[in-house]
């Protein structure tokens, strides 16, 4: 009856023997996986910045016309590249941002939880998979094979590679608009469209415009659908996107990739650190955006 | 859609008109926009099936089922696409077996292991990774890591040449280009998918559970097999589906790494082709039937993909919403 039992002390220490040894293992694992992220990550551009850094320069991006693959890389520049991909992508923007946010604002503002919006909503997230070649080879089908190669096929093809992306952002940044704030516009007898695009608009701007500027970076790079739509292949530079043959960074990279000319390489990877830059620059232009311009976040 | 609510008869004169009929025309002109814009995203993906269809008709009724054979010949106007489908299911596994791994930890380090003031940089480093244009992976591909792994390949080759399974896997013939270096730029260009994805499911895992598992006494990886991994499993499998969808579509770093031989062989270090990449190198110089072949392996394609992104996206948004019941 008596029988006291010694207080049995708890061991709080860490867990000995194979526990411990598995969970340390594991969580060098995981370490282990970031550095093999970085790996690649950090050769591509350490090789990139090395090899185009020699060859970049004003002239090499602003002179043309782009010079035959033969020649060595100190003759002509890829001028009309960069206006390629600068008017391309231009075009492109001004083509699917607007119908993106306007895409957004119905199945935010006024699709709601209805079967329809969340249709467009779950398409939308599955066209954002669709692979980019097969958004050029549907603007050729349509476009190409009756107006032609021009800088305007291959901006209708960017810009549906950008339009699910577009409204994927700007419905993420939407959902964060208080109600109050819709509310309090009702109150004083605005209309729905009014509230729309002087108050809820207004308010997520700033994720909006940096949503949109990923949306950019990302098809600026884009190679595969201008094969089908601007061609490639014109060495002088074409002022008008709406008609004829174009070329752009991307296929310049792509054209010079394999040929054994080192002059042509050089040129590639020129245009590869242009390419690279120009997303880079879109990327922290997204960041500045985000935290100078966000109200509402997660 | 909004439904009128008839105003009582015998309320006051002046409300007796429904506030929905008093809607401006502009008002209702923004509406209709909108849902034109939105309506766009079913329009395209529906032109996308019909267009590239009918550009191919002449292909798959000339050849039939014969479209799934491994005879491809322009020249002699054979188009049997089955070596671009094994070549694409290959390079997408391979991508798979290394990336998925890869994203799971760094996505598991980002939300289990690291304190929050660190997890920014990386989150940076991953994003890095996914603006690179698949057209630079490319050219690093064929003019820096295909030299330099090449030689790793041959003495692998000659090391398991002979033994059974490995030497008709590893085993020589073996090249720079090939179905494995495809599938290492594959692997490195999902990875910020499946990586984003899968924090994005693991950060849904109520604290409760984790602290409930800890308060048990379980080390931090018996925390994540007991309460984090059941929790997010259904989520995870649909972010590397995402991560198969993306791989089996990644078309310029692929084709310049791939070696460009439409062949089925076991062997992962020789030279191989896939859908995405042959449609990108042979179009330039396709017409007629060929190109309607072309179009034809871009319809498999599209189909390939809509299916395994539509069973992801489902299971994502599943696994989202039971969590957020829960």
């Amino acid at each position: 009856m008596a029988i006291v039992a010694e207080p049995q002390q708890p061991d709080l220490r860490e867990p000995a023997g194979w526990r411990r040894t598995s969970n340390r293992i594991a969580t060098w694992l995981m370490v282990l996986a970031f550095v093999l992220v970085i790996i690649p990550l950090g050769f591509v551009l350490f090789t990139v910045i090395a090899k185009g850094v020699s060859i970049i320069s004003w002239s090499f991006l602003t002179s043309g016309p782009i010079p035959p693959i033969v020649l060595p890389a100190s003759v002509g520049g890829l001028g009309p590249a960069v206006l390629g991909t600068i008017e391309i992508t231009a075009l492109a923007t001004v083509l699917a941002v607007p119908l993106g946010i306007l895409g957004a604002v119905y199945l935010n503002e006024y699709g709601g939880k209805g079967p329809l919006a969340r249709l467009i909503g779950f398409m939308a997230d599955v066209m954002t998979g669709v692979p980019s070649i097969i958004m050029g080879l549907f603007i050729f089908a349509i476009w190409v094979l009756h107006f032609g190669y021009s800088g305007l096929a291959g901006a209708l093809a960017l810009g549906c590679l950008m339009l699910p992306v577009v409204i994927r952002s700007t419905d993420e940044m939407l959902k964060l608009v208080p109600d109050p704030l819709r509310e309090a516009s009702y109150a004083l007898g605005a209309t729905k469209a009014r509230v729309t695009v002087t108050v809820v608009l207004p308010a997520a701007i700033g994720g909006i415009v940096s949503g949109a500027l990923l949306a950019v970076a990302r098809a600026a790079g884009e190679t595969a659908p201008l094969i089908f739509t601007i061609l490639g292949g014109t060495s002088v530079a074409n002022t008008n996107v709406f008609k004829g043959a174009n070329t752009a960074l991307p296929l310049q990279i792509f054209s010079n990739a394999t040929q054994p000319y080192t002059g042509a390489q050089a040129r590639a990877w020129g245009a590869a650190l242009a390419l690279i830059a120009i997303a880079f620059i879109l990327m922290i232009a997204a960041r500045l955006v985000t935290a100078r311009f966000t109200r509402y976040s997660r | 859609m909004s439904t009128v609510v008839k105003a009582d008869p015998v309320g006051p004169a002046g409300s007796a008109r429904p506030l929905s009929e008093r809607r401006p025309l502009g008002d209702r002109g923004f509406q209709v926009l909108t849902l034109a814009c939105g309506l766009l995203v079913l329009v395209i993906l529906v032109l996308i099936a019909v267009s590239t269809t009918q550009q191919s008709t002449s292909w798959f009724s000339a050849e039939g089922l014969k479209i799934f054979t491994n005879n491809w010949n322009p020249a002699a106007n054979q188009f049997g696409a089955l070596a671009f489908i094994y070549g694409t299911i290959i390079t997408a596994i391979i991508a798979l077996v290394i990336a998925v791994p890869v994203s799971l930890g760094v996505a598991l380090l980002l939300t289990e292991v690291v304190p929050y003031r660190w997890a920014r940089p990386i989150v940076t480093v991953i994003d890095l990774l996914a603006v690179v244009p698949s057209v630079v992976w490319g050219l690093w591909g064929i003019l820096v890591f295909a030299p330099w792994i090449q030689h790793i390949y041959a003495s692998i080759g000659s090391g398991v040449n002979g033994i059974p399974v490995l030497g008709s896997l590893f085993g020589p013939p073996t090249s720079g280009a090939s179905f494995f270096t495809a599938g290492i730029i594959l692997a490195f260009m999902i990875t910020p998918i499946v990586t984003s994805l899968s924090r994005e499911v693991i950060a849904t895992v109520p604290a409760i559970d984790k602290e409930g598992a800890y308060a048990l006494g379980a080390t931090r990886l018996e925390m994540i097999r007991g309460a984090v991994w059941p929790h997010s499993q259904g989520g995870v499998v649909g972010a590397v589906l995402l991560g198969l969808g993306r791989a089996m579509g990644e078309t310029i770093a692929v084709a310049l790494v791939i070696g460009s031989s439409p062949v089925i062989t076991s062997h992962l270090f020789a030279p191989g082709y896939n859908m995405p990449a042959v449609i990108a190198n042979q179009f330039g110089e396709a017409s007629g039937e060929f190109r309607a072949a072309l179009m034809g392996i871009g319809v498999l394609l599209f189909v390939f993909t809509i299916i395994i992104n539509v069973i992801a996206r489902w299971i994502v948004e599943r696994s989202a919403r039971r969590k957020r019941g829960a």
